[in-house]
């Protein structure tokens, strides 16, 4: 059975620092849910809230339509799997997988029977014998989630569960946990600061930053629409070209940047002399002149050959460097290294959003 | 003739070290190994094996050793020491069974025997529920500043002798002490309660007098506990009770060993405080011993005495460690 998640204005604070503030959201029943967002953004804080280690100083956490208000972490209908899965090393598989069921009374015949279940639902048949020591990496992170299933959550939690894993593991283990999400069918909140593994597995993701949920839409919309600066620079690499909108119509709104007016879609209708950034994500560049507000002409810092596809640097306006990505089709073209080159991309795929603070590199 | 074998044994030794550093060299497997007198070289390597047999030699293995021949001997005057009548015997050992005197049964010392042992094995348990909970709390749960504070408050008692705190600890629980005092003046008791004729002031005594013994033991061990194992446990739905007995206690086992053990042993080798704070009817083992030593000038049978203590007491404490699964090796990591 799986349950609704519902965060009602949850402030958390510890002392003078405030590490979550107001953060209200619906999580349907049966969803997989992230919280997206660089470490410190209080998604971990969150976590620990809706699985009752911690108390928000302000608002309520509701699961199942039911106040959690005073209720402990033993008493709720969630589990928790850890960043260092915390499997009990002095327990056998089997015995790890079955504690929960262990301290609900249930006698060790039936205990026995459903760990062998749940061994095989992680395709770990009759390893229940074994020290946790002598799993692998990828096998102890499935003996966590057997272990958190064998309570019958209604809400499981992962906090970066797969961040101890080398890349293949951790790619393979993102289908795993969706073809684990989809056959147990209860609600999934993942937390993590990795794009790749929320934008793979989720149905929605709430993207965090300094305690605030930035935006919450499906993994598409975050990337394609993203709602604020941060979003827009946090999800995705995109190059910003912050400046001041110059003119505002239907078809979008001019920007005048450092590069002299760039246009870009306006979906939050901002007006004329509004300070604001447009975004073009590295694969939206082109190489070669278009129009004259969607060119961008600047002097080539380096090129970088990445097999699949080349990135190419101009030099930007402040710090960090314009990316271009090239596809392997178009990789015969590529400029030289030092000469200026124009650059430039469809209007429709430029983003012009308010001025506000970009992820840090 | 056995005194002679004592005085041999030292030389036993060395060779033995001597032994053991060449042996290093010959079965070295990594070729890059360099054996001890190659790393130290001769002079220094000799002085090395020197020093360390000098400390075991004399201050750990030769006054042991003396006292294992002592307890093997009769009683004698100077003049007959090495004479005819001094002859191997296990007349000191037979007495503590049997009274030498009448041939009865030793029933006093096998009492003192018995009582402290379970008395000793009494305070392990009362001084492991006390420090468990602390330790816990300054591992897992207390705030630095106030470990820190608590830690102060465990250690500076300390410093204040032993002699003092049990003589203190006397007047506090004497029959007109300040604790009767406060029961009486409020009306709990009528008269004052005997602390000391009752063994209270002993308990008291040897639980307070070997508290950081088992408390530190206790909090290293459990403070390398991952906090997350007990944050899962409590998420699976364990209550408090059910964290400790399956994950902290289980995780910190060698140390419950080793501060057991320790507590353990040194209770019932306890001298000052069953003295002090015991009852007048109560005799405690080491006092017996204590007395044969000085009193009666008996050192074979003090000596016998002693090592009979000493043999029940690390049989009690080797079965508890198998019993409880623990590897000796554990409890002195």
């Amino acid at each position: 059975m799986s349950a609704d998640v519902e965060l009602d204005r949850i402030t958390v604070r510890f002392g003078q620092f405030t590490a979550v503030s107001e953060a209200s959201l619906k999580i349907a029943g049966g969803e997989f849910f992230s919280f997206l967002g660089p470490s410190g953004c209080g998604k971990t804080t969150i976590l620990r809230t809706v699985s009752g280690f911690l108390d928000p100083s302000e608002g309520a956490v509701r699961i199942a339509g039911k106040d959690m208000t005073g209720i402990g972490a033993n008493k709720r209908p969630t589990a928790l799997i850890f960043q260092n899965l915390a499997l009990f090393p002095l327990m056998t598989v089997a015995e790890n997988i079955t504690y929960g069921l262990r301290v609900r009374g249930m006698n060790k015949t039936d205990r026995r029977r459903r760990a062998e279940d749940l061994l095989n639902l992680i395709a770990l048949p009759r390893q229940g014998d074994k020290l946790v020591s002598e799993l692998s990496g990828g096998q102890k992170q499935r003996v966590a989630i057997a272990r958190a299933l064998a309570v019958e959550p209604q809400v499981l939690l992962l906090d970066e569960p797969l961040s101890a894993l080398d890349l293949k593991l951790r790619q393979h283990m993102r289908n795993e946990l969706r073809a684990i999400q989809q056959r147990v069918g209860i609600t999934f909140i993942y937390i993590t600061h990795d794009q790749g593994e929320a934008l793979t597995m989720s149905d929605l993701i709430a993207v965090m930053n300094q305690g605030i949920i930035e935006q919450v839409a499906d993994g598409r919309t975050v990337y394609d629409a993203p709602g604020t600066a941060f979003v827009a620079s946090f999800v995705g690499e995109n190059n910003p070209f912050p400046g001041r909108i110059i003119k505002a119509d239907k078809a979008g709104a001019v920007v005048e940047t450092a590069f002299g007016p760039l246009r870009g879609r306006n979906p939050q209708n901002l007006k004329a002399g509004a300070p604001a950034i447009l975004f073009v994500r590295p694969e939206s560049l082109k190489l070669g002149k278009g129009e004259k507000d969607t060119t961008i002409t600047s002097s080539v810092l380096n090129v970088a050959f990445e097999g699949n596809a080349s990135h190419v640097f101009l030099k930007g306006a402040g710090k960090k460097d314009i990316t271009l990505t090239v596809g392997r089709l178009e990789s015969a073209k590529l400029p030289e290294q030092g000469i200026t080159a124009a650059v430039s991309y469809d209007a429709d795929l430029g983003l012009v959003l308010p001025e506000g603070k970009l992820a840090r590199e | 003739m056995s005194r002679l074998l004592v005085y041999l044994i030292p030389f036993l030794v060395i060779a033995i070290f001597m032994a053991m550093a060449r042996y290093e060299r010959r079965f070295a497997h990594d070729p890059t190994h360099r054996g001890f007198f190659e790393r130290n070289g001769t002079v220094l390597g000799i002085v090395f094996i020197a020093l360390v047999a000098f400390w075991t030699l004399f201050l750990v293995v030769l006054p042991y050793l003396y006292m294992v021949q002592e307890s093997f001997h009769p009683k004698l005057v100077a003049a007959d020491r090495g004479g005819p009548k001094d002859l191997l015997t296990l007349e000191q050992y037979r007495s503590f069974f049997i009274q030498p005197s009448d041939g009865s049964v030793n029933g006093t010392h096998i009492w003192a025997f018995g009582f402290s042992l379970v008395v000793s094995a009494a305070v392990t348990s009362l001084n492991f529920a006390i420090c468990y909970p602390l330790a816990y709390y300054m591992a897992q749960a207390g705030s630095v500043q106030k470990v820190r504070l608590l830690m102060l408050g465990l250690i500076v008692p300390y410093w204040v002798n032993e002699i003092l705190r049990a003589f203190s600890l006397r007047l506090m629980l004497a029959s007109k002490g300040l604790i009767n005092q406060i029961l009486m003046g409020l009306g709990i008791t009528d008269g004052p309660v005997d602390f000391l004729g009752n063994n209270v002031g002993l308990y008291v005594g040897l639980s307070y007098a070997y508290l950081l013994v088992m408390v530190f033991p206790l909090y290293n061990a459990v403070e390398s506990l991952d906090k997350n194992q007990i944050e899962a446990a409590r998420d699976l739905g364990a209550p408090w009770w059910r964290i400790h007995k399956d994950v902290v206690m289980p995780y910190a086992k060698p140390g419950i060993a080793s501060g057991c053990t320790m507590v353990f042993m040194l209770s019932a080798g306890s001298l000052a405080a069953p003295q002090f704070l015991g009852g007048p009817k109560t005799l405690w083992f080491t006092s017996i011993v204590y007395d044969f030593f000085f009193q009666a000038f008996n050192w074979p049978r003090g000596a016998a005495y002693a090592f009979l203590l000493l043999a029940a007491c690390i049989a009690l404490v080797m079965l508890m460690l198998r019993l409880f699964k623990v590897s000796l090796g554990e409890t002195i990591k």
